[in-house]
């Protein structure tokens, strides 16, 4: 089948349409930074966008995927153009052993997505990925700006127009 | 008497040995004969301080640095770098000595074929301090053999020559560490440098940003999960759900007819499967029939039975005065029992190893804390000599102590042998539930006598706990008949209130049926709430601020000023104030461990019947601060991981089965209950940097039970902690 992800089309065979999104980009496809954390969807170490939207790529049988766009760690930004959530991590050093971190920042952007300036509750209830160097206090502090550095994009994009 | 030759680790020139072959890329390399089994003469340093010496023991050169061509260093580090940030200190550490720039250091995992193995482990929050001094001097041993090298191309005396940036310049000229390197065959080796005074070093000291921070922002492979080499396979191995069980032999043949399935393999003491793809050998897994043999099912009230004070082996581990004499009579006795329960690791990568076996070697990566013992195991295992098996260690997704017991990658091994390709092999989240070398539980008995003024005449902390450092592969057995008793389970148990005349420890000895061994801070975190809980209540019984009690019961020692220090400076910055305040109260701990102090502030509420955590304030004395960024966030975790810990985590044993077997039922802390304000504070009162990851893992549990008991008047004895 094809699948549409970080703007590009990719082919894969698939042999189980239950076999979950989470294998089919980590093995198929050979993208390492969506992370298998428990396979039941309770910490969300595999989070991706699929059109724009956080979901738990491990719980997610390829087959209901169709033509909807998905978007993993690799997609999201790059070292030349990172995307707000990731400058925010860089600028707030959030990272400390890093694998549910992939999974953070794409819960973000999603968030950012629905709630351009989330309140601590917003953060709180959309946010509920878990974090084992308990890295939570700069996550906050890194939406937060991730926040900010999205709406001055926007605002100059808008000024642009 | 000063007699540098003698101190463990120190640089001696005759043991430098320089390579221009063996580096991958062609460069200089610098390697030694360091550290040649240093453990056992500071044996005696250990015990005291649990301070783990670099024990890079080996019979070949170690390799150290490599200049590439493009003039960038390659720094093999010896520790693994699992989130403490300690690839970050020892870049500084190097950049600063060697006069290059940050981001000219790249810093990798030494892969066991290069020698450079710590031969203890990385753990026990001593990466940093303990190759603080050997890693300079390394550093500015091979500056001075450049610039000495440089003199002589460029015809001008080392004196005139200065260097910047991996640029060695004078007279108008200049040439890269990278030109100097080529073609020379004999390197002169000059005695170890004098090292530059703190105050001239760039990065060390400075809260420089993370050296694997783009890594790990953009989602590159670094983890051990994420390896691959061609033609890999997936493996599985059946584990058993019961406590205790011992494998017998297993029917395989529905498995072998599974989708994707290469090879069932049959072993002695596990069976396992090989298939194409990770969810094929899950399947396949699960159609396998194992019978084990299950001599009892175990019940958590099993378990609380055998950890209870006076059960077990006692061995008195503090003894000071004669407190057991004076607290044997009930008179103005004050005694308090506290719990902790089974803790599990739920580190985020699951544990694995991707392994290729061929005929005379073996390759291995994989997140581990335990290169040296990983590798012996599984050439034992193979039958290979250690040198023909190569440990390449990868970041790890969390190590906490998980990944200080390895014989995943003996399985691994074993399965790639049968079928002749590199196997991926790697836990499913059940499985780290079910069989994590967990966090022991603890039951605690403290008593103590106050006298008319307010004082502590006498006080004693029984722990009894089940093993963390016995039956480790880390501790060799001598070692353990030498030390005599498990010091891992009653680190944090002694009591550091040097002031008091009478002081007693005793750490009683429980054998559990299922492993239990290190999680982060090993005892600290149980000892410290237990330890910390009573003194706040005698504080509390005898009318007195528990700041000022506790200053009262400390010596004016080295170790103690600094406690009182951090002490002072913790009830001043939070505004300690011990009454509650419009329902938000504050609670006081603190600790020693690993010669490290911590002073903890908690200030708490009840929300909707929940505890809720406002915000802490942390003061922390690890001498030297290599980075204060990764102090700080070393502190935020460890007491945000404390807060887990002590409000929310517990394992049970059900009809044998240790539950629960994912996160969520194993309650962890959320965004929405760590706290949202933290205040860290270093104090750098030592001449050398010291312990970090794990001290601020102790006090935070009595922080927020000392506060509890301000607002609601009652004590809180059990973690994890729950409101009545």
């Amino acid at each position: 089948m094809e699948i549409n992800i970080n703007g590009n089309k990719r082919q894969v065979d698939i042999i189980d349409n239950s076999t979950p999104l989470l294998w089919i980009i980590r093995d198929e496809l050979d993208l390492k930074g969506t992370k298998f954390g428990c396979g039941k969807a309770a910490c969300g170490a595999c989070t991706v966008l699929i059109d724009g939207q956080q979901v738990r790529s491990c719980s997610y049988p390829i087959g209901m995927l169709k033509e909807q766009s998905v978007t993993t760690i690799e997609g999201l930004g790059s070292p030349q153009n990172p995307h707000p959530v990731q400058q925010a991590w860089i600028e707030e050093i959030v990272p400390q052993c890093g694998y549910c971190q992939p999974g953070f920042m794409m819960a973000t952007a999603a968030l950012l997505n629905n709630i351009a300036n989330p309140s601590e509750d917003d953060i709180d209830s959309n946010i509920t990925n878990v974090c084992r160097c308990a890295t939570h206090y700069r996550i906050r502090k890194a939406i937060h700006k991730a926040a900010a550095i999205k709406s001055q994009t926007s605002n100059v994009l808008n000024h642009g127009k | 008497m000063e007699n540098s030759n003698k101190q463990p680790g120190k640089v001696s020139r005759r043991k430098f040995i320089i390579r221009a072959t063996l580096g991958t890329l062609g460069g200089l390399v610098l390697g030694t004969y360091l550290f040649r089994k240093p453990i056992y003469r500071s044996l005696a340093g250990y015990i005291n301080t649990l301070k783990t010496p670099y024990d890079g023991s080996s019979n070949d050169p170690i390799i150290w640095f490599e200049i590439t061509p493009d003039n960038l260093v390659i720094l093999q580090s010896p520790k693994v770098e699992m989130g403490q940030g300690t690839f970050t200190g020892l870049a500084q550490i190097t950049a600063d000595e060697l006069e290059v720039a940050i981001d000219q250091i790249k810093v990798v995992h030494a892969p066991s074929a290069s020698g450079n193995m710590d031969g203890t482990a990385t753990g026990g929050s001593t990466s940093v301090s303990s190759l603080w001094q050997p890693l300079r001097e390394l550093a500015a041993t091979m500056r001075e053999m450049l610039k000495t090298e440089a003199a002589s191309k460029l015809g001008i005396a080392v004196s005139a020559l200065s260097i910047s940036n991996g640029i060695v310049s004078g007279g108008g000229k200049s040439i890269t560490y990278a030109e100097i390197i080529k073609g020379v065959e004999k390197w002169k080796i000059p005695a170890t440098p004098k090292l530059k005074a703190l105050k001239d070093y760039q990065y060390i000291g400075k809260p420089i940003a993370r050296v694997d921070l783009k890594a790990k922002v953009f989602g590159e492979p670094i983890f051990g999960i994420d390896s691959v080499m061609p033609g890999m396979l997936y493996g599985s191995v059946v584990r058993p759900n019961k406590v205790g069980a011992q494998y017998i032999d297993a029917d395989t043949s529905a498995a072998e007819k599974m989708p994707g399935v290469v090879k069932v393999v049959k072993e002695k003491d596990f069976v396992g499967v090989v298939a194409r793809s990770f969810t094929e050998a899950e399947n396949a897994k699960n159609a396998i029939k194992a019978n084990w043999k299950v001599d009892k099912i175990w019940q958590t009230q099993d378990i609380e039975n055998c950890i209870k004070v006076g059960k077990g082996d006692p061995i008195e581990i503090q003894k000071t005065g004669n407190a057991a004499d004076m607290l044997e009579d009930a008179d103005g006795l004050i005694t308090m029992e506290f719990t902790s329960p089974i803790g599990a690791h739920a580190q985020m990568e699951p544990n694995g190893a991707l392994a290729f076996v061929e005929k005379d070697k073996a390759t291995i990566k994989m997140s581990t804390q335990v290169v040296k013992i990983t590798r012996a195991e599984v050439a034992d295992r193979l039958g290979l000599k250690e040198e023909q098996v190569n440990i390449i260690p990868t970041f790890l997704g969390g190590g906490f102590g998980r990944r200080l017991h390895t014989p995943h990658a003996i399985q691994a091994a074993v399965m790639s042998k049968a079928v002749g390709k590199p196997v991926k092999y790697f836990f499913n989240r059940q499985e780290e539930f079910q069989h994590d070398t967990f966090r022991p539980p603890t039951h605690h008995l403290v008593k103590a006598k106050l006298n008319k003024a307010g004082m502590i005449t006498a006080i004693e902390h029984n722990v009894s706990s089940g093993d963390v450092m016995y039956g480790s592969a880390l501790v060799p057995e001598i070692l353990q008949t030498i030390i005599g008793s498990d010091l891992g389970a009653w680190r944090g148990g002694m009591i550091n209130y040097s002031a008091i005349p009478n002081l007693r420890a005793v750490s009683w000895r429980v054998k559990l049926p299922f492993a239990t061994s290190w999680w982060r801070s090993l005892g600290l975190l149980a000892n410290t709430f237990a330890i910390e809980s009573f003194i706040d209540e005698l504080a509390i019984k005898s009318n007195q601020n528990p700041v000022e009690f506790r200053l009262a019961q400390i010596q004016d020692d080295k170790i103690g000023k600094r406690l009182k220090e951090v002490i002072r400076v913790a009830a001043e910055k939070s505004n300690y104030n011990n009454q509650p305040v419009e329902g938000r109260a504050m609670g006081f701990a603190c600790c020693i461990d690993v010669g490290t102090p911590c002073a903890q502030v908690a200030e708490v509420s009840i929300v909707d019947g929940k505890i809720k955590v406002h915000k802490v304030t942390c003061v922390i004395d690890p001498g030297i601060a290599v980075n204060p960024d990764q102090v700080r966030a070393q502190c935020e975790g460890a007491i945000i991981m404390g807060i887990s810990a002590a409000m929310f985590e517990r394992m049970y044993v059900e009809d044998g089965q240790l539950k629960p077997i994912i996160y969520g039922p194993y309650k962890m802390v959320l965004m929405q209950d760590a706290p949202r304000d933290i205040e860290v504070i270093i104090l750098q009162n030592d001449n050398v940097p010291g312990a970090v990851g794990e001290p601020p893992l102790g006090p935070i549990g009595a922080a927020i039970g000392n506060a509890l008991r301000r607002l609601t008047g009652k004590r809180l004895t059990a973690m994890p902690l729950k409101l009545g």
